[in-house]
């Protein structure tokens, strides 16, 4: 194995002059996470299909998976290279949609958990667009309680036979693979009773509903398995030892866009819109000598910073120790507040035409629905209670919440009738 | 204060934080409710030889710093006084020091006065209302032969009694003008106002065209404004490290109090309501200790985007300052609003310095403009 490591100016030069030879420009400041009536289905396929291609091209030139082994596929390099070539490709067309959950957290759950053969067979495919991933993790009667997963993996043979549902996967219908989490003990505590498992999306026994959202976006799938069967040798990591697995799994997910393994432009926000667009909102509206509207402004931008600094604090803390992981709550709790509190700004700025608007209202179309869907941001990837309780108990110290589902097997824990079948 | 100090910054805030156990523990500052001045000399000039008066001087002036950033070095004095809610002109005298020393050595008599504790020093920039708007400048200074006069009032003045030096900032035809003088002047009248603190004292000063030499001058005489901008980011940052200092304390006794607590036969930190409460105030917290750290680099560094910056802290730390303390109150219940329990001292602290140097909402106009005229440019 090599250890002569590129340095990183001279990776810069090289993948800006690919970035600008290969790819054309495009506004990267997208929202990754900003949840849109989209494009039509078969635009939207046609994007992927481009996507997986953009995502192959970056394979060939040596750019996938820069910080993945070499092995698999990757380039053996380090975050910093990956730095700098997530700021050279700001601007430029890059694959969005085989980032995340594709290439993290699911090709990194696979890094850290599979056997050889599960990570030659997997790893390079992903890198090279050829495999899209989707996490089967979150289910109907189970938000923020992960570990509670009722979908049920029965061993028969060299296979297990899965039944349940999984939902909130973005674009499961032109998905690939699933990273499944399944319970495989009921006589047994909840979180020592689970096993992942991965799976072909595009079978008989998993069908793929969309979900449509209350403005119209149907980016979100629910699945249901009916005894779809997997083998062994698809099973990752331990026999009920699914929650080490799913633990890491979900530190990948939380540090997302911030992960070494993933190529996002730099300054990619992933919080819905920033004070720029309360400027845009305003000025297409013919509204910037307003006073109230600079009162907004103003507040939007204050809100925005602040996140900046806070996000610098804690990502500092957390790196020399000073504050332990779980601070990481402290970002998410602010980031969601004031992701919340921007589309109310935007939504105040736009007026009536928040109410009723034309497409040639420009920027301020998308606030009406943008104010309906505000609190998705305070609820996805683990809602704000649950991060007020991981800063109360785990970063303040405060008595942990009494909990019925403690040291009592999976099977005797009280579960709702209301749950969406 | 940031996450990480170098053990050079760490020196600079402990030996303050040891001195004000000592000299400053929450009795002796009880102590100085009746206190006409707030703080005695003798205090004023231990605390000089801390260093207080000195990191905003270059070392050829006498002064130094520990880190490559003056105004970093402050701050952590600042914090300090806000954890212990310390008596003392902190900030005007930092500014008035800071102003001096920029202006060459024309005022070395009285820079070297104020940086040993022997003087302190007021900034009478704030007019009284209906003229109070951030930034608006009534006072004149005109000038008259080899003279100038001063004709104007300004309120609230800290340490405006006290003080022995007055650095005035005022309106000379279209620009602004800064002046020393002796608080002795004749012509200068001085009322003392109430206060929300304990030991901070201010005042209303009149100035009945007050005549001195035109030497009297700091900076060019209607070319102030750059400065005048400078010093009002400084006395902002500054303040608001105070205020931080103020709110992490009121948050450590309330996280305590809500642990010692019982009601109903368990402490009150075991109901989720009060837990999901405190992890709000320690976000709040930690925003506030964030943005004033970032706004702190910028205005220390002289960064183009230090304006934005410290109106930013300033606003989100008096508005959810402002907030965090009055629910500290709140989770004390009875006791959080007497006399007796310390919690008022911080909540004293955090109060005066919101509602100085510019209103939250101000300051949110203020990040407004800037941020339309960025958009402007693009």
């Amino acid at each position: 194995m090599s250890t002569e490591v590129e340095d990183v100016e001279s990776f810069r030069q090289r993948a800006g002059a690919w970035i600008r030879e290969n790819l054309p420009e495009q506004d990267s400041s997208i929202n990754m996470s900003m949840i849109r009536k989209g494009m039509s289905d078969e635009a939207e396929l046609a994007a992927v299909q481009r996507e997986r291609a953009v995502q192959r091209m970056l394979f060939d030139a040596g750019f996938a998976g820069i910080c993945f082994p070499k092995e698999y596929g990757g380039q053996g390099l380090t975050p910093a290279h990956q730095k700098v070539f997530n700021e050279e490709i700001t601007g430029h067309e890059f694959p969005a949609r085989l980032q995340a959950p594709s290439i993290s957290p699911c090709a990194a759950v696979l890094l850290d958990f599979g056997t050889e053969e599960q990570k030659q067979r997997h790893i390079p495919a992903i890198l090279k667009g050829e495999e899209i991933w989707m996490q089967f993790l979150s289910e109907p009667s189970s938000g923020s309680d992960v570990a509670a997963a009722l979908t049920t993996a029965v061993r028969d043979g060299d296979d297990w036979v899965l039944n349940g549902s999984k939902v909130w996967t973005t674009g499961a219908w032109w998905s690939d693979w699933g990273l499944c989490l399944a319970r495989t003990n009921w006589d047994v505590p909840k979180h020592r009773g689970l096993t992942v498992f991965m799976l072909p999306i595009k079978q008989d026994g998993v069908d793929v509903r969309r979900i449509e959202m209350l403005n119209g976006s149907m980016d979100f799938c629910q699945e249901y398995l009916s005894d779809v069967r997997v083998p062994d040798s698809d099973r990752i990591g331990e026999i009920d030892g699914g929650w080490t697995v799913g633990t890491r799994w979900m530190f990948h997910e939380r540090i997302l866009f911030s992960s070494p393994l993933v190529t996002v432009p730099s300054g990619t926000t992933h919080s819905g819109v920033g004070a720029g667009s309360l400027v845009e909102v305003a000025h297409s509206l013919g509204r910037l000598d307003d006073p109230d509207t600079l009162d907004l402004i103003g507040e939007g931008r204050v809100l925005e910073l602040v996140k900046f600094a806070i996000q610098g604090r804690v990502g500092a803390g957390i790196a020399s120790g000073k504050m332990n992981d779980q601070s990481a709550a402290i970002g998410r709790l602010f980031t969601g507040l004031t992701g919340a509190r921007l589309f109310t700004l935007a939504f105040d700025i736009a007026g009536s035409t928040g109410a009723a608007w034309a497409e040639s209202d420009g920027p301020a179309q998308h606030c009406g629905d943008d104010y309906l869907m505000r609190q998705s941001g305070c609820i996805g990837g683990g809602t704000l209670e649950m991060a007020r309780n991981v800063i109360s108990e785990r970063v303040l110290g405060m008595p942990r919440e009494r909990s019925l589902d403690r040291d009592v097997p999976f099977r005797d824990v009280p579960r709702g009738g209301t749950t969406r079948a | 204060m940031n996450v990480e100090l170098t053990s050079e910054e760490e020196a600079l805030r402990s030996t303050t934080a040891r001195f004000l156990d000592d000299r400053m523990p929450i009795a002796a500052v009880r102590d100085l409710r009746d206190d006409p001045a707030g703080f005695s000399m003798t205090y004023w000039s231990q605390g000089a030889e801390l260093g207080w008066m000195s990191l905003l001087v270059p070392e050829d002036l006498g002064g130094g710093t520990v880190s490559d950033n003056a105004v970093a070095d402050l701050a952590l004095i600042a914090h300090e006084f806000g954890t212990h809610a310390a008596p003392g002109p902190l900030v005007p005298c930092n500014v008035v020091v800071s102003a001096l020393a920029g202006a060459g050595d024309a005022h070395a008599e009285a820079l070297e006065a104020l940086m040993s504790g022997a003087s302190t020093a007021a900034w009478c920039y704030s007019e009284p209302p209906p003229n109070d708007a951030l930034g608006h400048i009534d006072l004149e200074i005109r000038v008259d032969g080899d003279d100038v006069v001063i004709t104007g009032t300004k309120r609230p003045v800290e340490n405006g009694a006290a003080a022995d030096l007055l650095l005035v900032t005022g309106r000379t035809g279209a620009g602004l003008s800064q002046v020393l003088l002796a608080a002795s002047t004749p012509g200068v009248t001085v009322k003392p106002l109430s206060s929300a603190d304990l030991s901070r004292r201010y005042a209303t000063v009149h100035f009945d065209d007050v005549r001195v030499p035109v030497t009297a001058a700091v900076g060019g005489v209607g070319e102030a404004a750059a400065e005048v901008e400078r010093q009002l980011q400084l006395a902002i940052v500054v303040s608001n490290a105070e205020a931080v200092g103020a709110l992490q304390q009121a948050f450590d006794m309330t996280a305590s109090w809500v642990n010692d607590r019982y009601s109903f036969g368990r402490p009150l930190s075991t109901y989720q309501e009060i837990k999901h409460r405190l992890a709000d105030l320690f976000t709040w917290l930690q925003a506030s200790h964030a943005i004033n750290d970032v706004a702190i680099t910028a205005v220390g560094s002289g960064s183009p985007d230090a304006a934005e910056l410290t109106s930013a802290a300033k606003a989100y730390i008096s508005e959810y300052g402002g907030e965090l303390v009055q629910d500290c109150v709140q989770l004390h219940g009875g006791i959080g609003v007497t006399f007796e329990h310390d919690l008022h001292l911080f909540v004293r602290r955090v109060t005066v310095n919101r509602a100085c140097y510019g209103t939250f909402a101000e300051h949110r106009r203020r990040v407004g403009q800037i941020t339309e005229m960025r958009k402007d440019r693009a």
